[in-house]
């Protein structure tokens, strides 16, 4: 089956084009990622629940509705999770001990729809705790390695999900991003990740984090199945009342179309002297490549970059305290032993069920929101979100699209920045900053550095990702950095 | 700004969580460094800036007030650790 081409590289839209001429199976695409998955994951650690009998279940459903004619672009793809996703009679543990026995009664409508287009759930993916964090180390289950080399993080907090694409896993994996956990990991495992504009993608049923910041996205080996996915992930919800009633057009139609004077701003601030001189050199390269397709570069400042992470570790902590405020050991979730009173069940049932990172975030955010301290940072942080919103603003009436690093710096070593919370929050400076303005944010690999990919990452107007894709798309047209797969020890 | 041992005590208690006393040091040691890093945020004159609590200044959507589910308290409470006759069971909170 499918002998010409390279599942391990393979984007959807090739498998779809296998399945379609009858070249292959659902079926068989499904055994051949599950087994490279039983095969290589404990090594990587991507993965941490194989839906092994289900997935082959619903590959048989998708052969069947292909033979009767129904078939659409993602009918019988095998596809990954992050374990945030909400699937109905999966454990769902968002890495946490506190959810590690937690099997939801429904499906977060991003698995719905994708299941309904016909896609073949693999199982789910390992990730930060609660999505705290950018190295995929805080994770209940233990880090995730990357592909690229084992002794490196994959980034985070969708580690789970890059490292997993990387490693050919499976061609799809969803990820969320609230401040930079969809960018950050596809740069540092060199594949292909978007994070849609503020409530392009509806929230319900994935577990929130911060909820005026959370966004669901595809992570992908290209961009043109980044569109594939966000066709069918996209749209209003009346489950989530903050999914924008916008009409979500075909994000592949025009794919190809030529960037001609496209106008692309270089903020001064991601390209100062704090830029890893290897990194700014890649990120050139791939701007000169931009270029070379009719773009027009235009340098551009977005003065309040660096309060960005001020703002975003008040007001991220701050939302995350209040949601997670909701795991008291009653309802569902970890619960204590024996306690002895009600203050004891929720002191217990949560000292227990969080790990540090979470504790830590839960701390800051009651403290800035508490009598006294409000203003102070919460409200001041509002303040300042505002002010950065308008920085976009004012820059998107000189440019299309801005472009600049996804990270500061490759994948570092396992345990390198665990220690140091806030050198581990510097590796989103260039990333949470689109969060605070609910803009959709784009990264796509931008070749090597010493064997390590590194990606450049693409910001676009609210609600324009198709100007983000095209451009994306592009590129990957005129290069092959997309292309390139780790060799997993020999097993590639 | 830097948060003491006992900040750290009374802001745990407001989350339901329980620092151990060993731990109270380093932890307060590391609070004070975020809180130090987030006071960047001083440095911006914000005076009559309206706050920003969603990015793209959304109202809040509005349904009619009508049932459009059914009732899954089964379902829901399959999940919970401890129930009784439909009810979630917590330690008595009165004698």
């Amino acid at each position: 089956m499918a002998d010409q081409l390279d599942l391990n590289t393979a984007t959807a839209a090739e498998l779809s084009a296998q399945l379609a001429a009858g070249q292959c199976s659902s079926r068989e695409l499904t055994e051949y990622f599950l087994n490279r998955i039983e095969t290589l994951n404990p090594a990587i650690n991507a993965v941490i629940t194989i839906c092994r009998d289900d997935a082959l279940a619903e590959a048989d459903a998708a052969d069947r509705q292909r033979a009767a004619g129904n078939a659409g672009p993602l009918t019988g793809i095998p596809l990954l999770h992050k374990d945030i996703f909400c699937t109905a009679g999966v454990r769902t543990s968002c890495a946490s001990k506190m959810l590690d026995n937690f099997i939801p009664p429904y499906d977060a409508t991003v698995v719905s729809k994708l299941k309904a287009a016909g896609t073949v759930t693999l199982g789910k993916t390992n990730m930060d705790e609660f999505a705290m964090g950018s190295s995929n180390e805080t994770s209940f289950y233990g880090p995730v390695m990357n592909p690229w080399d084992t002794e490196c993080v994959p980034g985070g907090s969708s580690g789970g999900s890059a490292a997993a694409v990387a490693a050919g896993f499976a061609p799809l994996s969803t990820g969320t991003d609230t401040g930079g956990s969809i960018r950050q990991p596809a740069s540092l495992c060199g594949i292909t990740g978007l994070k849609p504009t503020y409530g392009r993608v509806s929230r319900r049923g994935i577990i929130a984090f911060a909820s005026s910041l959370d966004q669901a996205g595809p992570m992908t080996h290209s961009v043109d199945d980044c569109a594939l996915m966000l066709n069918t992930m996209a749209g209003v919800d009346p489950g989530d009342s903050t999914s924008a009633n916008i009409e979500v057009p075909d994000f592949r139609a025009g794919l190809s179309e030529s960037i001609k004077g496209l106008r692309i701003g270089l903020p001064k601030e991601y390209f100062s002297d704090d830029l890893a001189p290897d990194v700014a050199s890649r990120i050139q390269v791939a701007l000169a490549e931009l270029e070379a397709e009719g773009a027009i570069l235009v340098d551009i400042e977005l003065p309040h970059t660096h309060q960005g992470i001020a703002t975003y570790y008040v007001i991220a902590p701050a939302e995350a305290s209040t949601n997670l405020s909701r795991y008291d050991g009653v309802r569902f979730g970890h619960r204590c032993e024996n306690p002895t009173d009600l203050q004891d069940l929720y002191t217990r049932s949560r000292s227990e069920g969080f790990g540090e990172e979470v504790q830590r975030r839960i701390l800051v955010g009651t403290y800035v929101l508490s009598s006294g301290f409000y203003d102070a940072y919460f409200k001041q942080a509002q303040q300042v979100r505002r002010i950065i919103h308008q920085d976009f603003t004012n820059a998107f009436e000189q440019v299309d699209v801005i472009a600049g690093p996804a990270a500061p710096g490759t994948a570092f070593k396992l345990g390198a920045k665990a220690a140091d919370p806030l050198a581990m929050y510097m590796e989103d400076v260039y990333t949470l900053s689109v969060n605070l303005a609910g803009l959709p944010g784009l990264s796509l690999p931008a070749g090597m550095i010493n064997g390590m990919p590194i990606g450049l990452q693409l910001i676009g107007r609210a609600f324009d990702e198709s100007t983000l894709l095209r451009t994306g798309h592009r590129l990957q047209m005129r290069t092959d950095w997309h292309r390139v797969a780790p060799t997993l020890g020999g097993h590639a | 700004m830097s948060v003491t041992p006992l900040d750290v005590v009374q802001v745990a208690q407001l989350a339901r969580l329980d620092i151990p006393d060993t731990d109270l040091d380093s932890v307060s040691a590391r609070f004070s460094r975020i809180l130090n890093m987030v006071d960047d945020l001083k440095t911006v004159p914000t005076e009559g800036v309206e706050p920003m609590s969603n990015p793209h200044d959304m109202k809040q959507r509005l349904r009619a007030d009508i049932v459009t589910e059914s009732d899954q308290r089964e379902a829901l409470q399959a999940v919970a650790p401890s129930v009784e006759d439909g009810y979630f069971l917590v330690p008595r909170v009165m004698d």
